[in-house]
């Protein structure tokens, strides 16, 4: 039953994917990264980390997406298409890609990895306390770093959206 | 683990996604399409993390607290590429890569 599950997001991640890469509407190439991003979101739900999910979820398709969408429709004429690279840059960088991945996937499946038996399932309580645990192995100073990171971005970003508007 | 499903199966589905990615990247010619190309490249990685951790050290939890940053950072780094892509087209009314010669005014 996972094993179908899985194949089939799998499968719609893919496709998505390089359909968000290739299409040449803009708009379009955003909603099928938001379906890749929830065929995302749909692994962590298979992977039994349902928080990760909720955050996946919440995060990208709540926030990100949102985001992009507005910016599209702000600098962006809808019906315009998007101008694609030469075919000769296309074909190099495909391969490239395409060599890497091989090369990628030769390593992995030439490592031996030592998977352990489990099957027990995360508290979203540990989760939270390991990540505000001060002791060793604890997260709390990355997350403060964060928290103070994020406050610089969002004051940041409004500065430099407001911007000057160029004299004409 | 999960029943049926290798780690070598997830591990190569995100090693596609990861390339798809950096394919759009070197191809796309548009600030935002070159963005959204980006953020592929970023969830394949955080899907490692988090299935790494899944499979081989499952008394850990280090791999979803990376992911997790890895998604807050994703998050900031968009706000911020948004917020240069708006004034850029304020100032040049364009997105394209090949007319943004200018990062001061």
């Amino acid at each position: 039953m996972e094993r179908i599950l899985f194949y089939l997001i799998a499968v719609i991640m893919i496709v998505f994917a390089i359909k968000a890469v290739s299409s040449r509407k803009m708009l379009r190439a955003v909603i099928y990264l938001l379906f890749v991003l929830m065929g995302v979101a749909g692994l962590y739900f298979i992977v039994d980390y349902t928080f990760m999910a909720a955050i996946q979820l919440a995060v990208y398709a709540g926030g990100v997406i949102v985001l992009i969408i507005f910016s599209v429709l702000l600098v962006h004429h809808i019906e315009l298409r998007l101008e694609v690279s030469k075919m000769s840059q296309r074909i190099v960088s495909g391969l490239l890609s395409l060599g890497a991945f091989l090369l990628t996937v030769y390593a992995i499946f030439t490592y031996e990895f030592k998977v352990v038996e489990n099957y027990n399932s995360i508290e979203v309580s540990e989760i939270g306390h390991g990540m505000l645990s001060y002791k060793a192995g604890g997260f709390i100073l990355p997350f403060e770093v964060i928290s103070v990171l994020l406050v610089a971005v969002m004051i940041g970003a409004i500065i430099i959206a407001k911007g000057k508007r160029l004299e004409q | 683990m999960i029943q049926g499903i290798s780690i070598y199966e997830i591990l190569t589905l995100t090693s596609a996604i990861f390339f798809i990615g950096v394919y759009g990247f070197l191809t796309r010619k548009n600030l935002i399409t070159m963005l959204l190309s980006i953020e592929l490249i970023l969830n394949a990685s955080a899907i490692n993390f988090v299935v790494i951790n899944k499979y081989l050290f499952p008394d850990n939890l280090q791999g979803v607290f990376f992911s997790v940053f890895i998604v807050a950072v994703a998050a900031a780094e968009t706000a911020l590429a948004v917020a240069i892509v708006i004034n850029l087209y304020k100032q040049i009314a364009s997105v394209e890569v090949k007319d943004t010669e200018i990062m001061k005014y």
